[in-house]
């Protein structure tokens, strides 16, 4: 794995004295897309905030693509597109001049033809010509998008790119990252959409009052902490529940037909046959199965939940 | 060099100036016309030369300084406190630009307004009043050094100011007064020697005073001491935003 970002002993403490960020160390691979996931004020924008030069670190330091993010800034920012979380625009400016003027911030020579790409990706092209504050909120953070990929940035940030955003354009939205991803960008978003996370991500990183408390691939953290809860639904009612599924620690419902069991399929040796062949052995009928992965959401609530 | 950065900085401070041409550009000058309407014609007929220039005449370069004045600092500090107000100041701290080049661009363009401002009212005066230029040379060169300074002392205000109210506070509560104070009307040879003495501590009065030499080839003040505290002041704002940025101050958390 080649790192195109190294975050090492990155800290924040604020003016106020409240850390929101605890020693840090984090690599992010070239061209992969990582999702950093947690609970409002966990330290995300901060940590974002740090790596693109809006906050300064406590301590610790940043090297993008090699270059120090304060010693080698212009190296690192060059590479370095950001969405930040909040809407913030132009009012007066059309959506033309304000992506243009990004591109020239960034000091890269004009590129009309790469800027109406953009515009026409992002379905902006007919809006060309508005000034910005008569664009409605999705449409201004599209435009917020626009300015960042104005530059061609090698390392994109978008800081919860799909909040306040509708169905339709937050599929767009995935589209759009999943393209960029494969020309070789490489992609670090924060959501509170965990659905958004298991869709796209390679990597997922857990972070939760100032502290990563996980990272790891995101078929193997769904592999090795997701877990599958079964429910058997019987034919008859069950006044109790028979000792030997009450040891394979079954649950049986109010209504007393409904079997509950959560199982880890890696740890687990029978199974879901060796739970069938015992409610077979109880001489019990089954009406129905419904077998379902917990899903990223599960294993997040766990992990905050269990730090607290 | 990030030119590019510096050019785009430029432009769009410059297109900000053509949206707003009303409050930038023709309310100063018909506040100009109105001074000249009131102290020139009506109350400069009743007024001796001022050593041997006429009344009317006399006003022009302490008009055309307080414009400069007040018009650098408020175009220099609000092109950088709106964009930190709006939160748009985002792009300009993740951009791959040096504090010199932000600085370059945002006071250039303030600056370049100032200066244009300057010469529109300078054209307006010649409507009112005959006008020679002695030293034009030096009168530019008054012009354009005085713009850059106070549109660096006004951008700097725009990094401290945190409200609106601030943003107006020191143009209105400090140098209007030291504008008016500082000979803009009279030569301060005609005030009794003790507020003489007081006037001279008054930065504005050596700029007035250098300013007017331009013109007049007379001053109240040495043309030299007049340069020296003009470059003094810029170099301790240069100093001032430097630190700002250093800092991160009201820039960064
Ligand atoms: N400028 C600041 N001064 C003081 N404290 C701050 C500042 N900015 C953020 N904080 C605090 O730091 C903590 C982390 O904030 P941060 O914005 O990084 O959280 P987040 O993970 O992005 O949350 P969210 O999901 O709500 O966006 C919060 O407790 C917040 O109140
Ligand atoms: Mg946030």
């Amino acid at each position: 794995m080649s790192t195109i970002l190294s975050i090492s002993d990155l800290s924040k403490t604020y003016d106020g004295g409240f850390t929101a960020l605890h020693p840090l160390n984090l690599d992010i691979a070239r061209g992969e897309i990582f999702a950093l996931l947690g609970p409002n004020g966990a330290g995300k924008t901060t940590l974002i905030s740090i790596i693109c030069g809006l906050v300064n670190a406590s301590t610790g330091r940043v090297s993008v693509d090699g270059h120090d993010s304060i010693t080698g800034f212009r190296k690192a920012r060059a590479q370095i597109g950001l969405v930040p979380q909040e809407l913030a625009t132009e009012s007066f400016e059309t959506v033309w001049a304000t992506v243009s003027f990004s591109r020239g911030l960034f000091g890269k020579p004009p590129n009309p033809a790469l800027i109406e790409k953009i515009l026409r990706d992002l379905s902006l092209w007919d809006k060309k010509d508005n000034r910005i504050l008569t664009l409605s909120g999705g449409m201004k953070r599209r435009v917020m998008i626009a300015k960042a990929l104005s530059h061609e940035p090698r390392i994109l940030f978008l800081d919860e790119p799909t909040a306040g955003v509708d169905v339709d354009l937050r599929r767009d939205m995935w589209r759009l990252v999943r393209r960029l991803k494969d020309a070789g960008v490489t992609i670090i978003l924060t959501t509170h959409y965990i659905e958004e996370a298991e869709e796209m991500a390679d990597r997922i990183g857990v972070i939760n009052r100032g502290r990563l408390m996980l990272v790891e691939e995101k078929d193997a953290l769904m592999r090795n902490l997701g877990r599958k809860q079964v429910t058997v639904t019987l034919a008859s009612q069950l006044g109790a529940l028979p000792a030997r599924l009450a040891e394979r620690g079954v649950r049986l419902g109010d209504d007393g037909r409904a079997l509950t069991w959560i199982y880890e399929p890696a740890r687990v040796r029978a199974g879901m046959p060796g739970l069938l062949a015992d409610i077979a052995a109880e001489g019990l009928t089954v009406a129905d199965i419904d077998t379902r992965r917990s899903s990223l959401e599960d294993i997040f609530v766990d992990l905050v939940k269990g730090a607290q | 060099m990030n030119l590019r950065a510096i050019a785009a900085i430029y432009r769009y401070e410059m297109d900000r100036t053509r949206r707003t041409i009303l409050q930038s550009v023709v309310a100063p000058v018909i506040s100009t016309a109105l001074y000249f309407v009131v102290f020139g014609a009506a109350i400069g007929g009743h007024m001796g030369a001022v050593g041997g220039v006429p009344y009317g005449a006399f006003i022009v370069p302490g008009l055309m300084m307080m414009s400069l004045l007040t018009q650098s600092i408020s175009n220099a500090s609000f092109g950088i406190y709106f964009p930190r107000f709006v939160g748009t100041f985002y792009e300009q701290l993740s951009a791959p630009i040096s504090v010199v080049e932000i600085v370059t661009a945002y006071v250039g363009a303030a600056a370049t307004k100032s200066v244009m401002l300057g010469l529109i009212i300078l054209a307006t005066a010649a409507l009112f009043t005959p006008l020679s230029v002695q030293h034009p040379f030096w009168m530019l060169g008054f012009l354009v050094l005085t713009a850059v300074t106070f549109s660096l002392f006004g951008f700097a205000i725009g990094i401290w100011a945190d409200n609106f109210e601030k943003l107006q506070l020191m143009p209105m509560l400090v140098v209007t007064p030291l504008a008016f104070l500082g000979g803009s009307f009279y030569s301060i040879d005609m005030l009794p020697p003790f507020w003489r003495s007081v006037s001279l501590f008054n930065p504005v009065v050596y700029l007035i005073s250098g300013f007017r030499w331009s013109f007049f080839g007379t001053s109240d003040v040495n043309i030299v001491v007049s340069l020296a505290m003009t470059l003094g002041f810029m170099v301790a704002c240069l100093a001032i935003i430097g630190w700002m940025f250093r800092t991160g101050y009201r820039l960064k958390a």
